[in-house]
């Protein structure tokens, strides 16, 4: 796949300035039947935002954007905590918070494809609406619950692997699913690359359109749970605040236009990782805490020109009549001398 | 007549795009104080002529005149300032800003670095005045219909001392009440001795209003006429130019159709068709004509459910049956090959396989994928079939010639053996080898029994194709005409002209 060469190179590139700050960065142990180490970190706290922008990944291929996922990540994480601290089952806590999550979803899909609000604008009202939902739901405070097995999903192990990660991996393993053994993918990108062409050829949009919504709810949804089980607390505040827009960068750097179109589920798994990465970075070469915004935008821009095959065209283009004509100059240098 | 010195004179004008030669030797002359008609089919080069004119692209040879000086406009600002206006046909204004600042827009009158909003309200109504319009020039302009903006369009346009008025297509969105009004100041403007550049479809217009017309076709210069002295026969028979060659038709003996697939009664929606009544019958060719903008894509789009209907209703086999969505058609067997294949048919992103399975798949809904290898089977029997070239299944569409993207259209339809297959200019902008093909194609399959609607602007290939005609004008459906021994390209150009009065 030559559409993900530059994501792997550029995640290989962070990797390696880590290698250089940190020894033993690349070394993975068992700890107490655990698996531990730099790379495991990476992936185990990646995961909410892999999660997150994979279903942002199918909603960005439709040519829509949802930018309230942050907010539904504070929300299945505030309702699931409620119920579990008033001594309901964890599994009952984790399936009304993903029911509400898809149906908030749903509510999403129903503003864009249904009404025919922009997708920005449809998704800004639950982004804003939805914090205060969260907050709605646990009156203020920070609900804090003390449950081993609602533990587990963000913070336990399974098999010596994190449980977060086995998470991740069954998800990507239905969206793959979904999209390319069965035809979701294809009608999608369908929809996405030409709506009125799609309409014509007779693929029911809206219908699609409100599940890639509540799909990419539902993640959130699960990333909420992760997110909140992990530090065993619900925050109405500031649980997945502006982690809708680390997903979109995650699915840009992978390669997916915002204009809609195709789409790549693994490049948008590489653009998470690069994106968790560089935080670990920031952290392991000592980048001063009240520089780590300008460093990380920095880094992001960067990458995402070299992402641009615009970009990287006019660059080398430019430069490569240069370099041809350095040995023709020389050459005529030597016949004249 | 002792004819006055044109104002405009152009002579010899080439203009080359890649791969196309748009125009080549044209002439067209403008006489102050009269109305003079561009006229050709679609691509004959009348937005290239008028292109070119104002300066929107360069001319590759040629000259222009103007008021007796040789002039080259760099840029449509140019040909203003030197008293050449253009009006549009989508009207170019901003519909949230008033009426005067549309007028003056840029050109502001200034008092101290600030507008003057008191002059340029005088100075609009002014303007208006000269149309016989009385406005009230600072509501936005949206408050008005289509017909007064175009109105204020002209006024824009006569705001700079201009000498030559070109209206493109000014009329294609107005109704019969506005086209008058537009009609009256056009007349107004000429007997001010303004030269008018008229180009539109319509061919009653041109008569009404029109003194003389230059026709142009593929690019070339037919002739230059008094309206008065050339029919509307003869008008179209120019425009569309006649083959001498009579092709042989392709369907055999003529047979009877006894079962109708899909009757449309009264059906019609409001500012896109007339309601039409038309019956296909299993296995019949039913052929389209009529001029741009008569009405044929409409016709197409409401019998796919493309768009909805406003009056009159679908009966499929004999049932009534609404047509509300594509997919309410396509259940019903109908395929619609659109005419605009890069906007409303293909997915430029996605490969020649997954284009021509899209229609397949979408009737089967996600869930039920299309078996990779019978994907496979079908593209690759299409590809061959159909001679799509590169046969490259996974080519990315974009990528292929007008031609093939056309193939891979009609693929996409064909493998879903439809009933009726509307087909919406399947020939333009392809080339002859593929033109044959396709027409072979449509042979074949009304043997089979599928019914066609076949849609072009080529009335020899509608004449050699269908077993009846049903001309469009103006909107209208006017004539439904047998295809027997008695019909040829003349009768249909006499028809499309008159608009099927004398029948």
């Amino acid at each position: 796949m030559r559409r993900l060469l530059w994501p792997v190179l550029i995640l290989a590139l962070l990797l390696l300035v880590n290698v250089l700050f940190t020894p033993g960065f690349l070394s993975v142990q068992v700890r107490d039947g655990h698996l531990y180490g730099s790379l495991i970190d990476i992936l185990r706290f990646g995961a909410p935002l892999i999660l997150v922008s994979l279903g942002m990944t199918l909603v960005i291929a439709t040519g829509g954007i949802d930018l309230s996922v942050g907010s539904v990540v504070a929300i299945s994480g505030a309702l699931a905590c409620l119920q579990i601290s008033q001594d309901a089952g964890v599994f009952t806590a984790v399936v009304l918070a993903l029911g509400l999550s898809v149906l908030l979803g749903a509510w999403n899909g129903f503003l864009v494809a249904g009404v025919g609000i922009q997708p920005i604008i449809a998704t800004l009202i639950l982004m804003v609406a939805g914090r205060g939902l969260a907050q709605l739901i646990t009156d203020g405070q920070i609900i804090t619950v003390n449950d081993p097995a609602y533990k587990l999903i963000g913070g336990g192990y399974w098999l010596t692997v994190p449980f977060g990660i086995l998470i991740v991996l069954v998800v990507l393993a239905v969206t793959a699913f979904l999209t390319r053994r069965l035809a979701l993918g294809l009608l999608i990108e369908a929809v996405g690359g030409n709506a009125e062409a799609s309409r014509l050829a007779g693929i029911r949009a809206r219908g699609i359109i409100v599940m890639v919504y509540a799909f990419a709810a539902l993640c959130a949804g699960v990333a909420g749970l992760m997110i909140s089980s992990n530090i065993s607390s619900a925050d109405g505040n500031n649980a997945g605040l502006w982690i809708e827009l680390d997903a979109i960068l995650a699915v840009v750097i992978g390669g997916t236009s915002l204009a809609g179109g195709r789409f790549s589920l693994g490049g948008t798994v590489l653009g998470a990782l690069i994106i968790q990465t560089l935080t670990t970075t920031i952290y392991s070469i000592g980048v001063p805490p009240e520089t780590t915004l300008l460093f990380k935008a920095l880094v992001v821009t960067v990458v995402c020109l070299i992402q641009s095959t615009a970009f990287r065209d006019k660059v080398f283009h430019r430069r490569r009549p240069v370099a041809l004509a350095g040995p023709a100059t020389e050459e005529k240098a030597r016949v004249t001398a | 007549m002792e004819a006055p010195a044109p104002i405009l004179r152009m002579s010899g004008i080439g203009k080359q795009f890649p791969g196309v030669r748009a125009l080549d030797g044209v002439d067209l002359r403008l006489l102050p104080g009269e109305v003079h008609a561009v006229m050709g089919e679609n691509g004959a080069g009348k937005s290239t002529l008028i292109k070119v004119l104002t300066g929107v692209h360069p001319a590759d040879a040629g000259d222009i005149e103007l008021a007796g000086r040789s002039v080259a406009f760099g840029s449509p600002l140019e040909a203003r300032q030197a008293g050449i206006s253009t009006v549009y046909q989508e009207v170019n204004l901003c519909v949230n800003l008033s009426v005067a600042e549309n007028i003056l827009i840029g050109r502001e009158p200034r008092r101290l670095g600030r507008i003057d909003w008191k002059r340029m309200r005088a100075r609009a109504r002014e303007l208006l005045a000269r149309l016989e319009l009385d406005l009230d020039v600072s509501a936005p302009l949206s408050s008005y219909s289509l017909a007064i903006q175009q109105m204020v369009a002209i006024a824009r346009a006569l705001d700079v001392d201009a000498q030559v008025l070109i209206l493109d297509e000014p009329t294609s969105s107005l109704d019969a009440d506005e086209v008058d009004r537009l009609f009256g100041v056009m007349k107004r403007l000429k007997d001010e001795g303004i030269a008018i550049l008229f180009v539109t479809h319509f061919l009653d217009q041109v008569y009404e209003i029109s003194d003389r017309m230059t026709i142009l076709r593929n690019g070339r210069l037919v002739g230059e006429f008094l309206t008065s002295e050339l029919s509307q026969v003869e008008l179209v028979a120019k425009m569309i130019g006649q083959e001498l060659e009579v092709l042989d038709k392709l369907h055999g003996e003529a047979k009877v159709f006894d079962r109708p697939l899909v009757e449309a009664r009264e059906l019609g929606r409001a500012g896109a068709i007339e309601p039409f009544t038309l019956t296909i019958h299993e296995g019949e060719v039913v052929g389209l004509a009529g001029l741009l903008g008569s009405g044929r894509t409409e016709v197409a789009r409401l019998l796919f459910g493309a768009d909805h209907a406003g009056t009159g209703q679908v009966a499929i086999g004999g049932e009534p049956t609404p047509l509300r969505t594509p997919r309410a058609a396509m259940s019903h067997k109908i395929a619609f090959c659109s005419e605009n294949r890069k906007t409303d048919g293909l997915v430029p992103d996605l490969t020649v396989r997954e284009n021509i399975v899209l229609a397949l798949q979408a009737t089967r809904g996600w869930t039920r994928p299309v078996p990779r290898e019978q994907q496979d089977e079908l593209v690759g029997r299409y590809v061959k079939a159909l001679r799509i070239s590169p046969a490259d299944p996974e080519r990315l569409v974009r990528d292929l010639s007008g031609g093939n993207q056309q193939k891979v259209l009609l693929a996409r339809w064909l493998i879903l053996e439809p009933r009726l297959l509307i087909l919406d200019e399947p020939t333009r902008g392809i080339d002859v080898g593929a033109k044959a093909e396709i027409q072979r194609l449509v042979a074949e399959l009304s043997s089979g029994g599928v019914a066609v609607l076949f849609i072009s602007a080529e009335l020899e290939e509608v004449l050699r194709l269908s077993h009846k005609v049903a001309v469009l004008r103006d909107r209208k459906l006017v004539a439904e005409l047998p295809n027997d021994d008695a019909l040829s390209t003349e009768v249909l150009m006499e028809t499309i002209a008159s608009g099927g009065r004398d029948r």
